[in-house]
């Protein structure tokens, strides 16, 4: 297929993706526009996880804690000043947070700039370790930020946490982000140094070997996966207007490691149909939680069940599905065009 | 400070201290033999305290019943999580085996909260553990001398039982070449399962002198304590028991002693230790009695 084709196609499928967006802010329920606003969120958070632990091999555990940096530097940034006064009520906040105003798209890239920042700062201690090692320092660095955010009440009001984020995230919003994060990062795998990445995931001694500068490039994919993580923190904590440190915990990560899981270990196309399944079910497995009515009977909600349901999904898949749901499959207009062909019956043409 | 505050703050140390090195020796074995950081052990750790609960509670058992069938369950328990969630990925790349292990965890804490409930349950207290003894100024629980000295007889038993027994030379083969050792005819899944089986036991010896300690039952009281063991068993060099044992004993004094002297520090509490995990992976990432091992890193 010629490359302009592609781009013709992938023009028409973003605004195909717009109209659809457009219809649904003013014809869904308030219920159904959150929960696509959390997959066009969770997908960030899927893709940013894919490219460190799917694509670079590194095992983090740690999205959890650039989410909270980048929900808590786009809050402070968004927060009208007067309100920010007001509801530090433990100890007021200190200069220059309590002045600090941005439009929101920049505050949203400062969220992810600050959580780069910091996955760069600890990456030099931890990338020299490997597997799962990394996995709990990441961990490790994670549940730090929490305790810290829990702490510094001058800066984050502590356990209390900040409410009345104003709600700017809307569709829009998400789904630009959402887009450029898949856009970069497609961008960045499809380039040498996506090359470098795969390749050091597959052997890293190998690709010493080969000359490529293996720290530098883990350090690179590890502080762009913490960018978008700190993105998707952002919009989160505007999707949902409340955020406190409690939030941050090692559950939320788990939920992302299930969605690249599910979706399948490197593949992009994994982790946004990944995104779409565990949000739809997280939402719908809801029922589960609460009160229901069915006739005559009431049937009374258990907390818990919903992730006792998710914890046995990623055991069966992990054990019998390695590859995910979709098996590394990755979508491309070249394979949609052989299908077509298949479908009529022609020769498939390479 | 005064010297019957640091007595009592030196006992307090010494009973988190042990039950830390208790729950890290499961890490440390099914760490030096299968290179699998089994995330589900805390849990494991938590289950035990239940499992005396409702025992004592709802079986009106004796104590010393219910605490060795408890141990008896939670080591069972810990052989059917490797037999179902760990063997069938055996093969698999390590990280497999992670993923598998976390899920585990989170299937074992929601099953409790699902059949539990998240409200604590209170431990039944032992009295004679419990009734403070004086000894001048100082005030001491009895358990702060028994859970230590309990501890150290487990250790020491296990220690004989991994130098002086044919099952324990067998695990110490099976953490230097697990092929080799099979290609010797050892059974080496039965010996992992033993090593399962003995790690949970000591969990949940450590779970149930944790329950008696601070005396609430939740599903996620295990995640902590879990986490933290493990940083003791890097800390005392993984793979090793007595290192896990120092590091747990290491770990424990470290954040007693922080607080006790910097009280204004005590919201950090939960920090200390993945901060102490860093810097020993920055400056020895073989841990105190660790032995240098290329892939262990």
């Amino acid at each position: 297929m010629q490359k302009k084709t592609k781009v013709i196609l992938n023009l028409l499928l973003t605004l195909m993706l717009a109209l659809f967006l457009r219809w649904a802010q003013g014809n869904l329920d308030g219920y159904k526009i959150q929960i696509l606003n959390l997959i066009a969120v969770n997908a960030i958070l899927a893709l940013s996880l894919n490219l460190i632990y799917g694509f670079t091999g590194m095992f983090s555990l740690g999205h959890a804690g650039f989410m909270a940096i980048g929900a808590y530097v786009s809050a402070i940034l968004i927060i009208p000043t007067a309100q920010k006064e007001i509801m530090y009520i433990l100890e007021p906040i200190i200069w220059p947070f309590s002045v600090l105003q941005a439009p929101f798209f920049v505050s949203v890239l400062a969220g992810g700039l600050v959580a780069a920042l910091f996955g760069l700062l600890i990456a030099l201690p931890v990338l020299r370790l490997g597997g799962d090692y990394l996995g709990i320092a990441t961990l490790g660095f994670a549940e730090i930020i929490r305790v810290i955010f829990t702490n510094i009440t001058s800066v984050t009001n502590g356990a209390l946490g900040l409410k009345g984020i104003p709600p700017y995230a809307n569709l829009g919003w998400n789904y630009l982000w959402c887009g450029m994060t898949y856009f970069i990062i497609t961008k960045i795998l499809s380039s040498n140094f996506g090359n470098c990445l795969k390749a050091i995931r597959d052997d890293e001694v190998a690709a010493k070997a080969m000359g490529i500068n293996t720290f530098k490039c883990r350090a690179i994919s590890f502080a762009v996966g913490a960018f978008f993580a700190g993105v998707g923190g952002a919009l989160m904590g505007s999707l949902i207007t409340t955020i406190d440190p409690k939030m941050f915990n090692f559950q939320l990560t788990f939920n992302i490691l299930m969605i690249v899981v599910v979706g399948g270990l490197g593949s992009i196309t994994g982790s946004m149909v990944g995104a779409v399944v565990i949000t739809v079910l997280l939402e719908w497995l809801r029922f589960l939680e609460g009160t229901m009515e069915i006739g005559s009977f009431v049937f009374v909600g258990i907390p818990g069940m919903r992730m006792v349901i998710f914890s046995l999904v990623l055991l069966l898949i992990i054990i019998y599905r390695r590859e995910g749901i979709i098996g590394g499959y990755e979508f491309s207009w070249d394979s949609v065009a052989r299908l077509f062909q298949k479908l009529k019956g022609g020769r498939v043409n390479e | 400070m005064s010297f019957d505050m640091l007595i009592q703050h030196i006992f307090n140390a010494l009973t988190l201290g042990s039950l830390y090195g208790l729950i890290a020796i499961g890490y440390t074995m099914v760490y030096g033999i299968l290179r699998l950081i089994n995330f589900a052990h805390g849990d494991i750790f938590m289950i035990s305290a239940y499992f005396v609960f409702f025992l004592i509670t709802l079986l009106k058992l004796p104590w010393i019943v219910a605490v060795i069938l408890a141990i008896a369950a939670t080591a069972f328990l810990g052989v059917l999580v490797d037999r179902i969630a760990y063997r069938p990925l055996r093969e698999a790349p390590r990280i497999s085996a992670l993923i598998s292990a976390i899920g585990v965890s989170f299937f074992i804490e929601n099953i409790c909260l699902v059949l539990f409930s998240g409200v604590p349950k209170p431990m039944p207290r032992l009295n004679m553990l419990v009734t403070v003894i004086q000894f001048g100024n100082i005030r001491i629980l009895p358990l702060a001398i028994f859970v230590p000295i309990i501890s150290f007889l487990l250790v020491a038993a296990l220690l004989w039982m991994l130098y002086k027994t044919p099952p324990g030379l067998a695990m110490r083969a099976i953490s230097e070449d697990i092929e080799a050792t099979r290609l010797m005819g050892v059974k080496v899944d039965r010996i992992i399962a033993l090593t399962f089986g003995l790690g949970s036991a000591l969990a949940a010896a450590a779970g149930i002198m944790w329950a008696l300690r601070y005396p609430q039952i939740h599903p996620f009281m295990g995640v902590f304590p879990g986490f933290k063991a493990f940083i003791a068993a890097v800390l005392g060099g993984i793979g090793s028991v007595q290192g896990a044992m120092i590091g747990g004993l290491l770990l424990g004094f470290i954040e007693i002693m922080i607080i006790a002297f910097f009280p204004e520090l005590s919201g950090y509490r939960d920090a200390f230790a993945f901060v102490l995990l860093i810097m020993i992976l920055f400056v020895k990432p073989t841990g105190l009695l660790g032995e240098k091992l290329e892939d262990k890193i």
